[in-house]
């Protein structure tokens, strides 16, 4: 467990660093096993315990991300994406290997996760913005700036679950870009909302790329990922297959998941 | 102020709001709890059984109300973390802060009904007391960090382990009669004594009916009831602390 998560040197060259990341888990849900079993059968789950399958999510992965580029990632579903975001966001910590991340992360989460549908969308914004790490008197401070660029009209005092899923998503979008991240994570959200608040999306993008703000991409939208990356990594198997500029790694992408 | 202070705020002001939202009503569930459990144990042992003891339905509803802030807060603690999965899989944030916001949630729906013992007492011919009000932090703080303490251990357990929550139950219906909480504690035969001064559920019960009833706290169980918390408390972060770092891929 060697993971190092610093919020200090803004100078840095590099916003992400990932040194040579392996990252396993215990295959078959630990859960399932249950007190019960460990009371009735101790020595026997201890030893289910230990032998667990050991499943690979990622192995030996380096790169680096600079201040204010945008890295695109793309592969199958379970090549190991989710497991690189969490490694980023640092909920996971890698088996070995150095994970370094310059900055306030804040990591664009899925519909509606963590927000409560009794609450209204002011109520929401607030939690929210303080859980993605904003003050509390920050986030007031900016609630008309988050409430307007969510375009809720009158739908802001009522609780969430008046919603439409394109509205939550929208909400959710607009705190995550107010609370001035450093580096943002995003996985499959642009898919979210209509074309015009996805134009928008990708407009506030263009414009935290311009400002500095690293990013980690993770999506199955090609057009998107062309868009918006600067480079582009391909994880296939827990390993990145290619590193590169987008338009290449599409390319051998689309060409190998044709084949 | 430090984050997390903001972060329990927001979190305790969450679990009000849905409580209270919009009626009455929420505040009366949880003082009803309570009050009918009182009347149940009032018919049984008073009605029924015939037990001698002096202002027996106030000795039981001093203890059913902070009792039933500290088991509220232990039966609901192993889902903590686990209805909150989507953030503990994506935010980085002290996890700790949604058990202590259960915590203090459950502390301030015990504040809002301190106002019904006390009408009991006034009721009763109990003439108002101003340590009613100076000891009231202070016996509050001591169970709050019981009620945490306790809480951060099945919590964290409960992501590894999940029938811990139906054990917790069990062991809670056991725990509230082995503490004085139908009886005074002076009723205990000598020889299970012991048993009550290990439990800092029992050295809080016997505060808060000694608070109420006498208007006095007994040094010795005030004093078991913080060293009990404290070292649960200590528990707790040393369980947590060696768990949390997994909790994102067990959740």
């Amino acid at each position: 467990m060697s993971s190092e998560l610093q919020s200090t040197g803004a100078s840095a060259r590099y916003a992400i660093e990932i040194d040579d990341v392996t990252k396993t888990y215990a295959t078959g849900s630990l859960a399932g096993i249950g007190l019960k079993n460990l009371l009735v059968h101790p020595a026997r789950t201890v030893r289910t315990w230990r032998n667990l399958r050991r499943h690979t999510a990622l192995e030996g992965v380096s790169f680096s991300v600079e201040r204010g580029q945008c890295l695109g990632v793309i592969g199958q579903n379970g090549s190991g994406k989710s497991t690189l975001l969490g490694l980023v966001a640092g909920v996971l910590w890698p088996d070995s290997g150095e994970v370094r991340v310059h900055g306030r992360v804040c990591p664009l989460l899925e519909l509606g996760a963590g927000f409560h549908p009794e609450l209204t969308g002011v109520e929401n914004a607030i939690m929210n913005g303080v859980l993605l790490g904003l003050p509390r008197r920050e986030v007031l401070a900016r609630l008309d700036q988050i409430l307007d660029f969510a375009e809720l009209g009158d739908f802001v005092d009522r609780p969430l679950r008046m919603f439409s899923s394109g509205m939550v998503a929208r909400l959710g979008f607009s705190v995550a870009v107010h609370v001035d991240p450093d580096v943002l994570l995003m996985d499959e959200v642009l898919s979210v909302g209509d074309e015009r608040f996805r134009k928008k999306c990708t407009e506030k993008l263009q414009e935290f790329r311009d400002r500095g703000v690293t990013m980690l991409f993770v999506s199955h939208a090609m057009e998107t990922v062309l868009e918006v990356s600067n480079q582009v990594a391909w994880l296939r198997n827990g390993k990145i297959e290619t590193l590169g500029t987008p338009s290449e790694v599409v390319d051998r992408y689309r060409t190998a998941s044709r084949a | 102020m430090p984050h997390w202070m903001d972060l329990l705020r927001v979190l305790v002001g969450k679990e009000l709001l849905v409580r209270y939202k919009g009626s009455f009503l929420g505040y009366f569930w949880s003082v009803l709890h309570p009050l009918a459990f009182a009347a149940v144990f009032y018919v049984v042992f008073k009605q029924i059984v015939r037990l001698e003891v002096d202002h027996y339905a106030l000795v039981l509803v001093t203890a059913l109300f902070p009792w039933q802030w500290l088991q509220n807060s232990i039966n609901a603690s192993p889902s903590w973390f686990l209805e909150n999965a989507p953030l503990i899989k994506k935010v980085r944030f002290p996890r700790w802060t949604l058990v202590l916001a259960g915590a203090l949630t459950d502390m301030t729906h015990f504040l809002f009904a301190v106002p019904v013992i006390l009408a009991f007492l006034l009721f009763e011919g109990f003439p108002p007391k101003i340590e009613w009000l100076l000891w009231l932090p202070v016996l509050t703080a001591a169970q709050l960090i019981v009620a945490f303490g306790i809480s951060l251990v099945i919590a964290s357990f409960n992501l590894f382990l999940r029938d811990l929550e139906r054990l917790t139950t069990l062991v809670m219906l056991i725990w509230f009669y082995a503490t004085p909480v139908l009886y005074p504690a002076d009723r205990v035969p000598e020889a299970y004594r012991a048993l009550i001064s290990f439990n800092p559920a029992g050295a809080l019960i016997i505060c808060w009916r000694s608070l109420f009833l006498e208007a006095r706290v007994p040094l010795d169980s005030l004093f078991a009831a913080y060293v009990g918390g404290l070292l649960l408390v200590g528990f707790g972060a040393y369980v947590y602390r060696s768990l949390q770092w997994r909790f994102a891929e067990v959740v």
